[in-house]
Parts: structure tokens; sequence; C-alpha cells
């Protein structure tokens, strides 16, 4: 019982870390402009595939940091050129926007790459294991996770509250005109922000994709989930995200491995139902079987009853 | 007078619905007039969402599945006799579940719209996605349900066995729907649809409760999206989980958009041109969601309005009788627009293709010689940049034919 309960905990641990990286570009960019980016996911996406091409010919390690750089450039182009001019039409227009390029993000990646799985490997250097325990062994490679996802916490932490990029960031939020009165460019603040929150999306992205597999769907898989993850934490709350995440993470985990279900629910209120009993499903449904529907229950019910999320100071 | 060129809209519309089969006769023609008809209820019930209500929904589906499981479920219950009604009524039981779900979820959805409203869509339509893969005594599972049309009474004589019988049935529907569709645009509860999409303060201050505004608008949307699904039960037999997972409300967000928002005829432009490029454009390349995707994104940068708002765009200059100036200006620019996107096209299609020899547009091309690249690559570039200089022109027309000349002011 304590390996299971060890093990999902480390295994929500990595989940909820790599949902962090993609939550807090995220969650940046919405609190800049105020729009979600539905195509957040697609840019994890292209970061696993692009850092695929590259580790076919330089190593894991080129992939690693060339591949962030380049879905960074193309989220700042796509700002610069997509974006800013859906922009004048609305917030409608501009959620509507990143939707249809998630859309063709994933078509793309189907036309470039094709719709099999690609074979993107850990580097040999990190292919050990870490440290066993109760006989199960946690991969150096998983250990690799979780310290590059809390070092950008802390980088992100630091850059955006300490440094004075940060705070002319922070400025250009909540008072664009006086900042761009002050004599900075508003507009290429806001371009940086979308390049480096597309380019964190790439880099989680690259670390994932060996473990999470590299299939055109992997943006579907995770789209929904981080936008889940900017909602209960609180849009534009990078503290909120990171909760959130590590929430969602450990909760689908435990969730996986219990085995407690309906039944045992049955069994201790002593009630039973025939087999044939019209809501035998409901009955007989057990945590796992609905562990991934948990996070859009728990979105419904934080935007019912607490629309600005756990940290969350925005209220539209 | 007015009311007569109302009437006669209506009449041309039934007119065109009925008289469709007679021209394109074929069984592909059928099915996907069948197609058509669908995705326009479906599409019109979206726009009563986001075009009129500005509630950006990303679950809409949800209401359309369930209306297509309730309706199999009802074929089934007639197959067996336990229910005896003519297949005529199916839709109708589609839209009143799909009114019941819309009852329930808009009774705590439609408190806010914008980012929230979406979010909560979007929670929603996983959540049901989901859970109808795990009840799967109601849902059937990944496999989904099937049943059969072809039971219960016939409606004078006709047994329903043909796609065309079915899609006189539709026809009726459509036409119903979009007539009631239409009607409640008309009604208070649709102006104040439109005042509290524009600004829900002042509705507010007028003394509309914002909130009951919206829910009106998302039950009736859920009602046709419902009657859509029904349509949908009746045309395939058959109805899975995809049918109201996030693909599928994805989908008619696409067909609502491109097609044009808060135009009325907008949506049902855009049913029309997706339907046939799912249907013709994927026999001739399996690569036609990339250009569905291109399309998209150009029509959100460049066409805010879709389709029918460039349509209702010339409506000034057609009023003063200056659209004759747009014509040359339109053909100097689309000449080139035109050759680029073939070009641009070509060159995509030869980077896909496997084959030596490339057919495209009666010729043949030769993928593996570099002379074919270099020639497509300088056409698209040179009609690529003739477009861009060419905008100006156009850009000057536009401006004289829609410009309020001095006496015109006074």
């Amino acid at each position: 019982m304590l390996e299971v309960f060890i093990f999902a905990t480390l295994n929500g641990l990595v989940t909820g870390l790599l949902l962090f990286m993609l939550a807090s570009g995220l969650t940046l960019i919405f609190s800049m402009m105020g729009v979600l980016n539905f195509a957040h996911a697609s840019f994890y996406m292209l970061g696993a595939y692009v850092a695929y091409s590259i580790s076919l010919y330089f190593g894991f390690w080129t992939g690693l940091i060339v591949a962030p750089l380049i879905v960074g450039l193309l989220g700042a182009l796509i700002e610069r050129y997509g974006l800013r001019r859906v922009h004048q039409s609305g917030h409608v227009a501009e959620l509507v926007f990143t939707f249809g390029l998630a859309f063709l993000i994933e078509e793309a990646v189907q036309f470039f790459w094709g719709r099999d799985t690609k074979n993107y490997q850990t580097p040999d250097l990190l292919d050990f294991p870490l440290f066993t325990l109760f006989g199960q062994e946690f991969s150096a490679y998983r250990g690799f996770m979780m310290t590059i996802s809390i070092g950008i916490f802390i980088a992100l932490y630091y850059v955006l509250t300490k440094s004075r990029v940060g705070i002319i960031i922070q400025a250009a939020i909540t008072h664009p005109q006086t900042v761009a009165n002050l004599g900075h460019n508003v507009p290429l603040i806001f371009m940086g922000v979308f390049g480096v929150g597309t380019a964190l999306a790439g880099l989680a992205g690259v670390i994932a994709g060996p473990v999470l597999t590299t299939f055109p769907g992997m943006a579907t898989v995770l789209g929904s989930i981080v936008f889940v993850i900017v909602v209960i934490g609180g849009l534009g709350s990078l503290a909120g995200a990171f909760i959130a995440s590590l929430m969602i993470g450990l909760l689908q985990s435990y969730a996986i491995a219990s085995d407690v279900g309906m039944p045992d629910l049955l069994n201790l209120l002593g009630i039973s139902f025939a087999r044939d009993h019209p809501l035998n499903d409901l009955w007989t449904i057990n945590l796992p079987q609905i562990a991934p529907v948990l996070p859009f229950l728990l979105l419904v019910l934080v935007l019912i009853f607490r629309p600005t999320g756990l940290l969350g100071k925005r209220e539209e | 007078m007015a009311m007569l060129k109302k009437s006669a809209i209506w009449i041309a519309f039934a007119v065109t619905l009925v008289g469709m089969p007679q021209i394109f006769d074929s069984i592909l023609a059928i099915s996907i007039l069948n197609q058509m008809a669908i995705a326009i209820v479906f599409a019109l019930s979206y726009n009563m969402l986001l075009g009129q209500g500005g509630m950006l929904s990303f679950g809409h589906a949800v209401y359309f599945g369930l209306g297509g499981f309730l309706s199999v479920h009802a074929l089934i219950l007639i197959e067996f006799e336990t229910m005896v009604f003519s297949i005529l009524w199916i839709p109708l039981i589609g839209g009143l579940f799909g009114l019941l779900a819309g009852l329930f979820i808009g009774s705590f959805s439609t408190r806010k719209a914008g980012t929230v409203f979406a979010m909560i869509s979007l929670g929603i339509g996983e959540l049901i996605a989901a859970s109808s893969l795990i009840f799967s005594s109601f849902f059937g599972g990944e496999a989904g349900i099937s049943g059969d049309r072809t039971f219960g009474p016939t409606f004078f004589g006709v047994d329903f066995t043909q796609n065309i019988d079915i899609y006189y049935v539709a026809t009726f529907w459509v036409f119903l729907a979009t007539l009631f569709m239409y009607l409640f645009t008309q009604t208070p509860a649709g102006r104040m649809a439109n005042a509290v999409r524009d600004n829900p303060e002042r509705a507010e201050f007028i003394g509309y409760s914002a909130r009951k505004v919206r829910f009106i608008s998302f039950c009736a949307s859920g009602l046709f999206a419902g009657v859509a699904g029904g349509l949908f039960a009746l045309n395939y037999e058959f109805i899975t989980e995809e049918n109201l997972n996030a693909a599928t409300s994805g989908r008619v967000l696409l067909m609502a958009y491109i097609g044009g928002l808060g135009y009325f005829i907008g949506p049902i432009i855009g049913a029309v041109i997706l339907t046939l490029m799912n249907s013709l454009l994927s026999n001739y390349s399996e690569l036609w969601m990339l250009y569905l995707g291109i399309m998209f994104l150009l029509t959100v940068m460049f066409l805010p309005r879709g389709f029918a708002g460039f349509i209702m765009m010339h409506q000034v200059a057609w009023v003063r009788g200056t659209l004759t100036l747009l014509i040359k200006p339109y053909i100097i620019t689309g000449v080139p627009a035109i050759l680029f996107s073939l070009t641009a096209i070509l060159l995509i299609e030869m980077s896909h293709t496997e084959d030596e020899i490339f057919h495209f547009l009666g010729m043949a091309l030769n993928t593996s010689s570099s002379v074919t690249w270099v020639v497509a690559l300088i056409l698209s570039g040179g009609t690529f940049f003739a477009t861009r200089k060419s905008l100006g022109q156009l850009n000057e027309a536009w401006e004289s034919a829609n410009a309020i000349s001095k006496d015109e002011q006074t």
C-alpha cells in the first residue's frame, strides 16, 4: 500500500511539474494579453517534433536548447503577424484565432512528420535508474524532468519579481499606456512574452516527448488539461498555476493508482443492485475509470463557485 | 411590401430546398445534401449562441450529440415496438432532449459570457465526452449505438429506406428550424440577446437580467442543436462518442465563423462550404484539413465577419450603384491571388506526394526534376508579389466606390 502511494506521488509530481511548464507560459500570456492561447499545447507538440528531428542529427542535448528557441521564434512571429492583427476585432476573435491555430498546427505536424508515432528516445546519459524503491525503479530522466520544471519556476519567479525586465512586464500588464509613455516599446514586450511563453511550452514538449510519446495527438491530450490548471489556479497567477498543476497531477495519479470504486461504497452502505439494473454502469464505476474526467469536473465546479480560481484576482 | 419581400425569400428558400435533389440526383449528391441539411441547422443553432448572444462555446456538440443519442434510442424503441410513432418526429425528440440538456447546463453556465463561459463550455464538453465512454449502456462505448429507421408506421406509403426520403424529412425540419430561428431573432428575447452581447451592463440598467437573456438563447440553441442531432441519427442510423466531443464542437465553430457570425445567412453559407469541402475535396487531397485550417485562419485575420460579412460589405456600393467600379480592380487582384493559391497548393501537394509524376490541372509534372520545383517556386513568389502590389489599387477603388461625395453629404 505504501509503495503504491509513494510511486503515485512521484508520478503525480512529475506530471504536475510538466503541466506547470505548459501552464506557466499560458498564464503569463493571459495576464499580458487577456487572451487564452488555445494553441499553447500545439507549441508543446511542435517542441517535441522539432527536438526529435534535431536529435536525429545532433543528439538530444542540442535539441533541448535549439528546439525551444525555434518554437519561441515561431510564436513571436505568429504574435507579430497574426494575433496582433486579430486583436483589433476583439477577444472572441483572438480566442477563435488561437483555436484555428491549434487546428492548423496539428495538420501541419501531420504534413511534415506524418501520422505515425515518432521514436523519440531519452538520451543515453540519463538512461539509468536514479534510485530503486520497493523493487521499482525511478528513472534518472524523470528526475531530470522535475529538476528542469522546478528550475523554470524559480527562474520565472525571480525574473518577474526581481529583475528590471520583469518589473516593466508587470507594469505593462496593468498600465500599458503609462509604460509606453515612459518610452518602452509595449508591443515588443508583448511579442517577447508570447515568444517566451511558447518557448516554455516548446521546452516542455522537448522533455516530455520521449516519455509521453511523440505523436500528432499529443497536443489534444494535454491541451484542455492545461486550461483546467490555469483556470483553477486563477487566471494570470503564476503561483496559482504551480499549485494547481501539482494538484491536478497528484489527483490524476492517485485516482489511477487507487482501486476503490462505487462497489466499495455500496458495500459500505450495505446496498446492492441487480446486474441488470438500468444504472449498472453507475454502480460499477471505479476511480481509475473516472480519473480523466476529474480535472474537468473540478474546472466546472471552480468556475461555478469561485470563478477567480485559487489565487486569481481578475474578475471580468 | 417588406412583408411580401420577406415571404418571397422564404418561398425561394423552400423551393431551393425541395428543388436541389431534382438537379443533383446522384447518390453521392443526395448524401451530401443530407449532410448539408444537418450542418445548416447545427451551424445556425451555434450562431444563436455566438453570433446573436456573444457566447463563445467550445462544447456545442454536447447538445447535438445528446439529441442524436436519444434519437437513436427512440429508433430502437420503435424497432422493438415499445413505442409506435412515425420516425418523422425523431428530430423533435432530439430537440427536446437538447433543450433539456440546455436547461440544466445553462442554469449555471450562463451567469457570465466571455472567457468564463467559454471555459465552462469546454469543461462540460470534455466531461460529457469522457462520461459517454464510461456509461456504455446509454452511449454504447467506443462503438456507439445504432438503430434502424425503416420500422414504425409509414408516412403515406413512404418507408424511409432511401436517403432521398430522409432528405425530404430533413428539408421539412430544416425549413421549420430555420424559420423559427429567424423568428427568434425578431422576438424581444432575440433582440435583447444582441443587446446583452454588445453591452451587458446597459442591458441590466434598463431592467433586463443579462443572465436570463443568455439563458433563453442558450436553451433555444440547445433545442435546435438537438434537432440537428436527431436529423443526424435519422440519416446515419448510428451515433458515436465522436459526435459529441471537442472535434465536432470545433467543426461547428469553423462553419459558423467562416460563413459569417452575426448575419443570419452566414452559418448557412459556412455549412454549405464546409460540407462541400469535407465531401468533395477529401476525394482529391488527403491534405484538405490543412487547407481548411489555412482558410479558417485567413478568414479570422482578413474577413472577421466571414463570407457573409464580405458580401454585405458591398451593400453601400450596391445601393449607390458604384459596384461596377469594383469589377476591374477585383479582377486585377483576383487573378494573381488565384494563381498564387494554385501554385501554393501545387507546392504543398508536390512535397507531400511520393509519386514520380504528379498530375495537377491536367498537367503531368515530374516531381524529381528540380526544374519543376524552381518554376513552381518562381511562379508562386511572383504571383504573391503581384497580389501584394495590386492591393493598393483595390484599396483606392474601394475608397472611391464607398466615398460619400460632397453633394450627397448635404
